[in-house]
């Protein structure tokens, strides 16, 4: 009986596994047909591929999408990290918390009220929408997440930490850098990873705002899609999943990385 | 004396955290609400929630939104809860759990551009439905196809707060529910599920919210058959250009979200990646 219970369950878990998997190895493997369709897989070619790199357009598109996501996750890291020290020094609960709830208003929100809210507001201030308005509206919707990854790291760090480099004559310069900014790196580190992938991710926001001549590689998709199968969209998602993996270990690699510091520190504070 | 000073300097610091929250939190919520109140020619006007509130089509496009969000949060959890429960009871749940939420890491428009291959006149599906003996059907642009691929990205944010609860709950209670004689059924109903509600509660809650807004899908799989709040918005804001009502169905919106996260419990943020907790 609990044998038989036994591989029912790994059967659900492996069709469920499939079925998640399957439409995006279907992509990757039509990346490699020839013919023009994701119908009948013709033989293999590279066509697709050297289409995907001759195309010029697309490359801009995505050198763009590169420059967009690097630099609005570099400066939602500051801010984050400065509003996330700022958020552990303010000494009233009241305060605390609705700072807090203020900071996940954007994580909570959904994609199109964040876009719509930006374009009016971008329109207000008359802010031009392109390059600008997509790189304001990508830092402003990855500070909370920096924040949310750095804020536990701050609060882990003892007071004493500060107080004892004070004593020893540390300006507050000197203290940020060398004290606090060492001790939540992990948390800034896994803070900007989020951003970038939060950024590289964007559709429906930057959809918004990013008016007509500026645009990203999921705006680009989107509008390539609806006209129809083009198996130079395939390619690209080979590419795309490839980045995403390249991702995901660079991800499950900072996560060791701060378990690791976790550890020596720990260590280093029973001795 | 020194340390007020290092006060005075962390608040110089706070200074682009605070005017971040001012005007890209803050100002924006209040230009949406402020919007709402003018008409197509920019004149004050209390007449777009006239119209939202007089008219079946918007009220009829507002239940159409909650009902398929709601079908497709049942669809997700139909098919999580069993994956949560089974990952759960596995030798390797990380590693199985990490492999549910990779395709989270896919971009959304490339899964929803997959689909319009395996479902298309003589794509794959269509091929299998002759395949068991089956004459093809439309299944691209239809109500099914958008519920479907609605679902499919949206399982991983499921399973992982189901998981959560799941992994959380002291298996001594489901022994002792068994040795008290409960049947199998009566155990899951009573004790399990009860206690791993707050894990389902943030899954419909991570669900739900999205679900009311997917306009790219609706355009992209649903072919304009179904017109989620978010495809109003977005049709409104950029197509006919009418930002007073896309701001009156944006507040709408707002107004569902609060309804649902009162109804379940609290904001349980949705981090898109689901690494973390």
């Amino acid at each position: 009986m609990s044998i038989r219970n036994f591989k029912w369950r790994n059967l659900y878990l492996w069709f469920v596994f499939i079925v998640l998997y399957a439409p995006i190895i279907f992509l990757i493997v039509y990346s490699f047909s020839k013919g023009e369709t994701m119908n009948n897989f013709h033989g293999f070619t590279w066509a697709h591929y050297q289409d995907l790199f001759a195309d010029s357009r697309l490359i801009a598109i995505f050198l763009d999408t590169l420059l967009v996501a690097l630099l609005s996750s570099i400066l939602a890291t500051i801010v984050g990290t400065l509003g996330a020290l700022g958020i552990s020094q303010t000494t009233r609960a009241i305060t605390k918390n609705t700072l807090l709830s203020l900071n996940n208003i954007l994580m909570v929100s959904p994609d199109v009220i964040i876009g719509a809210s930006f374009l009016i507001f971008f329109t207000a201030l008359k802010i031009p929408l392109g390059f600008g308005s997509v790189l304001l509206s990508h830092i402003a919707f990855s500070i909370p997440i920096v924040v949310l990854m750095v804020l536990p790291k701050v609060q882990e760090m003892s007071r004493s930490l500060l107080d004892a480099a004070a004593d020893l004559g540390a300006n507050s310069w000197q203290l940020l850098s060398q004290v606090t900014i060492p001790y939540i790196m992990p948390g800034i580190l896994s803070g900007f990873f989020m951003a970038l992938t939060y950024s590289l991710d964007d559709f429906a926001v930057t959809f918004f705002v990013t008016g007509n001549g500026f645009s990203t590689l999921s705006v680009e998709i989107y509008s390539r899609a609806r006209q129809g199968i083009n198996l130079e969209i395939n390619a690209l998602s080979g590419l795309m999943f490839l980045m995403a993996l390249i991702l995901v270990i660079g991800y499950y690699f900072i996560n060791q990385y701060s378990s690791r510091h976790r550890h020596a520190s720990t260590r280093g504070r029973r001795k | 004396m020194q340390r007020k000073q290092r006060l005075s300097r962390q608040t110089a610091y706070f200074i682009p955290y605070v005017l971040w929250i001012g005007l890209f939190v803050i100002a924006p919520v209040i230009l949406l609400v402020y919007q709402s109140f003018f008409d197509i020619n920019g004149h004050f006007t209390l007449g777009n929630y006239q119209t939202y509130f007089s008219s079946n089509t918007y009220l009829m496009m507002t239940l159409n939104s909650v009902w398929y969000a709601f079908l497709i949060t049942l669809a997700t959890l139909v098919i999580s809860y069993p994956t949560a429960y089974v990952l759960n009871a596995t030798k390797h749940p990380q590693l199985w759990l990490l492999l549910i939420i990779m395709p989270t890491w896919i971009n959304l428009l490339l899964k929803a551009y997959a689909f319009i291959g395996i479902f298309s006149q003589a794509g794959i599906a269509n091929q299998f439905l002759q395949f068991i003996g089956l004459a093809p059907q439309q299944i691209l642009f239809t109500k099914f196809s958008f519920i479907f691929v609605a679902a499919y990205i949206q399982i991983p944010f499921m399973v992982l707060p189901i998981y959560n609860s799941i992994s959380e709950l002291n298996p001594s209670y489901v022994n002792a529910s068994k040795d008290l004689g409960a049947t199998s059924w009566q155990t899951f109903s009573k004790v399990i599920f009860p206690l791993t509600l707050p894990g389902v509660k943030a899954g419909v809650q991570a669900v739900f919210i999205p679900s009311l807004s997917l306009f790219m899908l609706t355009r992209l799989i649903g072919g304009n058959k179904v017109i989620t709040l978010g495809t109003a918005i977005e049709e409104h804001f950029l197509t006919t250009m009418n930002w007073g009502m896309g701001s009156t169905i944006g507040v709408i919106l707002i107004i569902a979200m609060v309804i649902i996260m009162s109804l379940t419990g609290g904001s349980k943020r949705r981090t898109k990646r689901g690494l973390t907790k």
